[in-house]
């Protein structure tokens, strides 16, 4: 990648972001704490952390979705208000609009900011045939595959060519296989025009496989960012091949090494708050 | 159990009944009339009497006045309960505010008011719309309020990733789910408009199927009674059904109203 000045012209910038929520008796919760990360433009970022350690919270700020109580958030240099306009974001739940047709889904983002709907629907066609889904048009997300309906999700969000993609575990609720396939076409799509890519992850090889730069948080509550590994893969990569890279073996087990931990971490605190609740 | 064999045991499940009907009123079972032709009347009269009010024509003025009646307390109580329970539901306020009243005034059995309105609002079809919407609005009041309160918030953050303005993010979230319940609440309000009209006609009217019903009992004409009971019951089965083609038209998009009733 070539290198950016990291405060100047970064995509987004999150400078010692910590982000609580207040809870019902009174009380707050931080989730994250003092994080500082910066995604220059056309880069790819991959996070990845234990359950629960505010991964997308993380994201969610970085959308506008949430504000941060303490630090700054800055989109190519200007501080964010609001929700986050340059940015894209692909859910990790079913986000399509039930009662609106693949086509529909795709163009609706288009028709609300002005173009003539009959535009909006021609180029919602072209999008989805090069997700793979021409013929599936009319089709409403209840007749689509998880799968299927992740590639009009993708659609959706690329249509309004958005400078910075943030991805929330986009590709958790797929089988292993159809995650691989996704994984592909999202190198393919994102190299065919490189957006700055936030995407989160709890799959350390799904990170690998994807991202130039992968960083670690630790478990949560008051989750940090406690590493920062770059990528020396070459691209373009394929992530069936991938995988059987040395390169990519080594690095999986330094990474792992660290990340371990934190997920045993992680899971023994979900265990004493699950234990805590039926008490 | 495939289409056929379904409907030859529906018919069956009728004919039965029917025979069973006319047996008991007409066999004398060792020396006694189980069911007095007096109080339950025979199938074959009660058919005698509807084949004459259609052949004579009398029936059609009763039909479509309960008709009138049923459309405007479903269109004018849709209309109310879906615009209230949207406001509501926007309005958190709004809502913590009226929710006592709400629900005292849905606990109200609704034949109460019927007296109230027909004084308010005479004999005529109003006093029974009137009674109908007050069926139908919370119905369909409640289901919308629930819908736009449980719209699925990744809906919500997608909408406004995607670059909608608050007024985009009802026409093209709030209002689409909120249709959605509303809609599945359709059997149910049509249903009760019908039930508000009925009623309303029993209680004091001059036309209608409910008035037909009340004017038999009144003479102890029991086949009268019957013949407006089934007539009553033909007319909402063929609303139902019309009902769930409209359902099948309008909901396509939904995983089960287009597989269920196939």
């Amino acid at each position: 990648m070539p290198s950016h000045d990291a405060s100047q012209s970064a995509a987004v910038t999150l400078a010692d972001v910590t982000v609580a929520f207040r809870l019902a008796d009174g009380g707050s919760f931080t989730a994250v704490e003092n994080a500082d990360l910066s995604v220059a433009p056309g880069e790819f970022v991959a996070i990845v952390g234990p359950t629960g350690c505010g991964k997308s919270t993380l994201l969610n700020v970085a959308a506008g979705l949430m504000t941060a109580a303490a630090g700054s958030v800055a989109i190519f240099g200007e501080p964010l208000g609001g929700i986050n306009r340059k940015a894209g974001y692909l859910f990790q739940g079913d986000a399509l609009f039930p009662w609106k047709t693949a086509v529909e889904n795709v163009a609706i983002g288009l028709e609300v900011s002005g173009v003539d709907p009959r535009d909006a629907q021609a180029r919602a066609q072209t999008w989805l045939t090069s997700v793979g889904l021409g013929a599936f048009a009319n089709r409403y997300p209840h007749m689509l595959s998880g799968g299927q309906r992740k590639r009009v999700g993708l659609a959706q969000v690329l249509i309004r060519d958005p400078k910075i993609l943030l991805m929330d575990e986009p590709f958790g609720p797929l089988d292993a296989q159809t995650r691989q396939i996704m994984g592909n076409l999202l190198l393919d799509l994102w190299t065919a025009e490189r957006k700055a890519v936030l995407f989160v992850t709890h799959d350390l090889e799904e990170a690998i496989a994807l991202a130039d730069r992968v960083v670690i948080m630790s478990a949560g509550p008051q989750s940090r960012i406690i590493g920062n590994w770059t990528v020396p893969l070459p691209r373009p990569r394929d992530i069936f091949e991938i995988r059987l890279d040395k390169t990519f073996h080594d690095l999986h087990r330094e990474i792992w090494g660290v990340l371990k931990s934190e997920v045993m971490k992680g899971y023994q605190q979900s265990a004493n708050v699950a234990q805590g609740m039926a008490v | 159990m495939n289409r056929v064999q379904l409907i030859g045991w529906q018919i069956l499940v009728g004919v039965t009944l029917i025979g069973l009907w006319q047996v008991l009123t007409t066999v004398p079972i060792f020396g006694v009339t189980l069911l007095p032709p007096f109080f339950f009347s025979t199938p074959e009269k009660v058919v005698e009497r509807i084949v004459k009010w259609f052949v004579e024509g009398t029936i059609w003025r009763h039909l479509a006045i309960t008709l009138t009646e049923a459309i405007l307390a479903f269109v004018i109580g849709s209309l109310g309960g879906a615009l209230v329970g949207f406001w509501f539901a926007r309005q958190q306020t709004v809502a913590a505010v009226f929710d006592p009243y709400v629900k005292m005034m849905n606990a109200l059995p609704r034949v109460v008011l019927a007296p109230i309105f027909a004084l308010w609002l005479g004999l005529g079809i109003w006093s029974k719309v009137a009674l109908g919407i007050t069926l139908v609005f919370f119905v369909v009041f409640f289901n919308v309020y629930q819908g736009v309160k449980e719209t699925s918030s990744t809906l919500v953050d997608n909408a406004r990733m995607l670059g909608m303005s608050e007024r985009q993010l009802l026409r093209h979230v709030y209002w689409p789910s909120a249709l959605s319940w509303m809609f599945s609440s359709l059997h149910t309000s049509v249903g009760f408009a019908v039930v508000g009209a009925v009623v309303g006609e029993y209680l004091g009217s001059a036309a209608g199927l409910g008035y037909l019903i009340q004017q038999a009992e009144g003479t102890f004409d029991v086949a009268g009674v019957f013949a407006g009971m089934t007539v009553l019951a033909l007319f909402v089965v063929v609303i139902d059904w019309l009902v769930t083609k409209v359902e099948q038209r309008l909901l396509v998009w939904r995983p089960n109203a287009s597989a269920e009733r196939m």
